[in-house]
């Protein structure tokens, strides 16, 4: 399994100079991915925009967008985007693709939330046909970026077997990231796909004297929209080398094939605290 | 802190009784709306594993429980006049009078204040508590007050049932099944003392109803059901305390807690009575409330530690308890069952229990369902108890063919090596009966290069000693599509002509289908005959044909993607004509076996549901299938799917016990144990196994 981490694009106190550091650090060490999310009503950094600069200082590392909401971006753009951070970063996007949990980011985007379901799917459909016709440059190679679709409703499963690579889960304890593996692993067989779908899993962590409380305060901020579950959320945060170890050890148990985990605070100590648990 | 726990229950009692013990300066109130002696309901059952956390959680009530507890390992199934004993269970039943009483005098010792015949009238009476527990059931004030930060959801069960007691002494959980003019009628009951015991009976509405218990007062019901189950009760009485005929309702909430205020218990959620679980669950929510108060300073904390240790062991709970209660509610499909399997269905209704786990529990038991399962399978004398292979290594026999086990394995492009798996039945993939029925450049058609193919390779698969199903199929409105390498449903720039039932794209970019005339159906009908013609010469095992999934058939049989107004369009009977047609010509040039792949529920709104499902099959079976293949959806493009563990085990069921024809199940099947709990629970006849090669 391999093993990424996210970069702070959404904690508070996030700046130009921690990203580019910390994706140096991240680029240097044993990290596979940089991952980042995708919110609208929020103070973060827009996923595309972020990998971009990302890209600029890193040589090696994947850069994987977990997830960007599809249906807030003019399909035809969001192929391009994909397309140019692809090329810009010689072929190192991976393409987190999914609907997206919050109304309020339909509604800032001023795009109806209805019918996203269905939307998607057309964006799926298409995405790949447009990355091949050449009209909307730039043309990736053969066969693209790879598409990795997150969300939990059999809707998106089917999605994920039917258009993408993979499977993007958005996170949890290992058990509900097995349970979630084994009905995408599922779909993909009941659509007729050869092989197996490509598994992504994400965690948050913090770690370090003073940061678990300030890492569960940003988690019940950010997953406000999902009210008491927030909570919940909050209390999952990894803020121990041996959490970490043992949430590593369960994901991979679990067939996962790259495992991301999240800042909850933003310090430039926490990649390199990262980069030694998991050596 | 100061604690009012309203309600005084088993879980509120217990609660209270632990908090106090666990911090004897702290202030602990219990408010209960009845006195002290009153209780409704007779018996609670309680497993070995809750026994130890009671253990754990306080000695002194566990010691005194232990004393005045009813132990029994036994089941007892009483069905068409025979009753079968399954061993190996652990239970054990407490008078839910003595549960109280012991719980309230250990809380009076503890220094707990008791308050009952109290009614609380408004939460708001408890504002100086830190914690207030709602231990106050399904319907109390707390969960009524909070709601809407609870999310409540609530299922009520269509079935009717009454809570007895019984002066009948009992040594085993009992079952009895029992029809009578009005319906069939089932109890479960189980002793809480040597000399008492719970007696439930639940029946459908109808035969309620017909029964005329809805207007009956509770002598009269008591006078119906002892009239009805007098053999059982062998002349013993059936007492009531409160017992009206209700639905059960199943609770889930999304949260347990908001502010300062939890739930406990039933309060909380419920679990169908039919898994014996509500007490037990109740009491264990109390330890780990109790837990959760001692692990943390903060209360938030505190009660979301509670909620995240609980919430997934009680949704584990219900969902085996809908299992259950769903298998109750239909158990009159398996009123024909042979005693040994529907014992064995009983006993593995929840899916908690399976083939293994009933093997080491009662190994007597399964050896007899295995020999008779072989018996039944093979036409060898039954009522021998031999050394026999599980199920799922068991032959199966249609018409002249025998198929070697029980496993069917549908195959890729390399028929040899999906033969290798050792199934049974290896089942080709899709063969189109035409140039244009196609899905992907890549889909073979059953043209003379196909039959040579074919016909070595199946006889190569012969040697090796598995059977081999031709698939047949048009792919309809889901052809000229990009080979799925390349991912499903991706439509060709430069494809092929599509026809279909009626002219609607299967995705937003797929290519329109043209509406088939009469000609074209006849056609159609006319290469699906010369297809079987020319698999008849390819030494195969079987036939199946495709009307699944979306494809050219099953977009006849579908409402949503049939909009014909002609005789091949509207009610079900004209949707089947074009299906049927089909399946008369092929059946006239095909002799062997003949079997069906339906989509068993379109998993779309206004679509095929499984009792459509057991219709289509009712008319396949009349016209001489002799096999349905259940698959599920893939009708339209956005359907709402459900892949969970065993998805299409259900529509097997449904299917095969009352359409009755034989079924293959499909559907994130997994594992051996899966498939003869499958098969000895007589859910299908074959299973497709899924075995996903990890690499």
């Amino acid at each position: 399994m391999n093993i990424g981490v996210g970069l702070p694009t959404s904690t508070s106190g996030i700046n130009a100079e921690l990203l580019f550091e910390w994706a140096k650090r991240a680029d240097a060490g044993p990290f596979s991915s940089l991952g980042v999310v995708d919110r609208v009503a929020y103070q973060n950094y827009e996923p595309f925009t972020a990998l971009a600069a990302a890209a600029a200082v890193t040589r090696r590392v994947r850069l994987a967008t977990m997830v960007v909401i599809a249906p807030l971006r003019n399909t035809a753009m969001l192929a391009k985007q994909a397309a140019s951070l692809d090329a810009l970063s010689g072929g190192r996007l991976t393409l987190g693709l999914a609907v997206g949990a919050r109304g309020e980011d339909y509604a800032a985007s001023g795009i109806e939330s209805r019918g996203r379901g269905r939307r998607f799917g057309e964006q799926l459909e298409a995405i790949r046909d447009i990355w091949e016709e050449g009209k909307i440059g730039p043309t990736p190679k053969s066969p693209g970026p790879r598409v990795l679709v997150g969300g939990s409703s059999g809707e998106a499963l089917a999605r994920m077997a039917r258009y993408a690579d993979g499977y993007m889960h958005g996170g949890g304890p290992p058990r509900a990231f097995a349970g979630a593996a084994a009905k995408a692993v599922a779909a993909w067989s009941d659509l007729g796909r050869p092989g197996q779908p490509i598994l992504w899993g994400m965690g948050y962590f913090a770690l370090g004297d003073g940061t678990a409380d300030a890492g569960a305060e940003y988690l019940r901020h950010y997953y406000a929209f999902t009210g008491p579950f927030a909570e919940k959320i909050a209390a999952g945060n990894l803020t121990s080398p041996g959490a970490i170890t043992d949430f590593i050890r369960g994901y991979e148990d679990a067939g996962c094939d790259e495992l991301v985990l999240f800042p909850t605070a933003s310090s430039i100590e926490q990649v390199d605290r990262l980069a030694e648990v998991i050596g | 802190m100061r604690y009012a726990v309203i309600g005084g229950g088993p879980s509120g009692l217990y609660f209270a009784l632990l908090a106090k013990k666990a911090n004897p300066t702290e202030e602990v109130l219990v408010v209960e709306r009845n006195p002290p002696d009153a209780t409704f309901g007779w018996g609670v059952v309680f497993s070995e594993e809750t026994l130890g956390a009671l253990r754990d959680a306080d000695y002194e009530t566990y010691t005194e429980i232990g004393e005045s507890f009813a132990r029994w390992n036994a089941i007892d199934i009483y069905y068409r006049d025979t009753k079968i004993r399954s061993r190996g269970h652990v239970f054990t039943g407490i008078s839910r009078k003595v549960l109280l009483d012991i719980l309230q005098r250990r809380c009076r010792a503890l220094g707990v204040r008791l308050e009952f015949e109290r009614e609380v009238r408004d939460v708001a009476e408890f504002e100086g508590a830190d914690l207030i527990v709602g231990a106050d059931g399904i319907n109390g004030l707390v969960r009524r007050t909070y709601g809407e930060f609870f999310k409540p959801q609530v299922a009520v069960h269509p079935t009717k049932y009454v809570w007895f007691g019984s002066d009948l002494p009992l040594d085993a959980f009992t079952f009895i099944f029992r029809r009578n003019d009005d319906g069939l009628f089932q109890v479960h009951a189980y002793p809480f003392d040597a000399r008492t015991c719970t007696f439930i009976v639940e029946c459908p509405e109808d035969a309620w109803r017909r029964a005329g218990l809805e207007s009956a007062n509770e002598a009269d019901s008591i006078a119906y059901c002892e009239a009805l189950f007098h053999p059982e009760l062998r002349g013993r009485r059936l007492m009531s305390n409160r017992s009206l005929w209700l639905n059960f309702a199943t609770l889930r909430q999304e949260s347990w807690h908001h502010g300062n205020v939890v739930l406990l218990g039933d309060a909380a959620h419920t679990a169908h009575f039919s898994i014996g679980s509500g007490t037990k669950l109740a009491m264990e929510d109390s330890i780990a409330l109790v837990d959760a108060l001692r692990r943390h300073h903060d209360l938030g904390a505190a009660l979301n530690d509670y909620e995240m240790e609980r919430q997934p062991v009680v949704e584990r709970f219900q969902e085996a308890a809908l299992e259950s209660s769903s298998y109750f509610e239909h158990v009159s499909r398996y009123a024909h069952f042979d005693p040994r399997q529907f014992a064995f269905n009983l006993l593995t209704r929840s899916r908690r229990i399976s083939y293994i786990n009933l093997t080491q529990r009662d190994p007597e038991l399964v050896r007899t369902v295995d020999s008779w399962f072989n018996a039944a399978a093979t036409g060898s004398p039954d009522g021998v108890v031999r050394l026999s292979p599980p199920p799922m290594f068991t032959p199966f026999r249609i018409g002249e063919l025998t198929i070697p086990n029980r496993v069917a394995v549908a195959a890729g492009p390399d028929l040899e090596v999906a033969a290798r798996m050792g199934g049974g039945l290896v089942i080709t993939e899709f063969v189109s009966v035409t140039e244009d029925g196609r899905i992907t450049p890549e889909t073979p058609v059953i043209d003379r290069a196909e039959q040579d193919k074919l016909r070595s390779a199946v006889e190569r698969i012969h040697q090796a000693g598995s059977c081999v199903a031709l698939q047949l199929g048009h792919a309809g409105r889901r052809g000229s599509m990009r080979p799925h390498s390349e991912g499903v449903d991706r439509p060709l720039r430069k494809g092929w002509r599509l026809l279909a039932a009626s002219p609607i794209a299967y995705t937003p970019h797929a290519a329109l289908p043209k509406e088939m005339t009469a000609g074209d159906i006849a056609h159609a009908v006319k290469v699906f005959a010369a297809s079987a013609r020319a698999a008849a010469g390819c030494s195969l095992d079987a036939l199946e044909l495709n009307f699944a999934h979306g494809y050219l058939v099953a977009g006849f049989i579908s409402p949503l993607t049939n909009r014909r107004t002609d005789e091949y369009g509207g009610s079900l009977e004209n949707r089947m004509r074009f299906p049927l047609e089909v399946l008369d010509a092929v059946r006239a040039i095909w002799v062997g076996p003949l079997l069906v792949r339906i989509s068993a529920d379109d998993w779309a709104q206004g679509g095929i549901d499984l009792d459509d499902a057991v219709e289509i099959a009712r008319l396949l079976k009349a016209r001489g299938c002799d096999l349905i293949h259940a698959v599920m959806g893939q009708t339209v493009w956005e359907g709402r799917p459900d892949y969970r563990r065993l998805f299409g085990v259900a529509a097997s069921d449904r299917i095969r016990n009352e359409a009755g024809i034989p079924t293959i199940a499909t559907g994130n099947v997994t594992t051996a144990d899966d498939v003869n709990t499958i098969l000895a629970a007589g859910r299908a006849d074959l299973c497709v196994l899924d075995l996903p090669s990890r690499g």
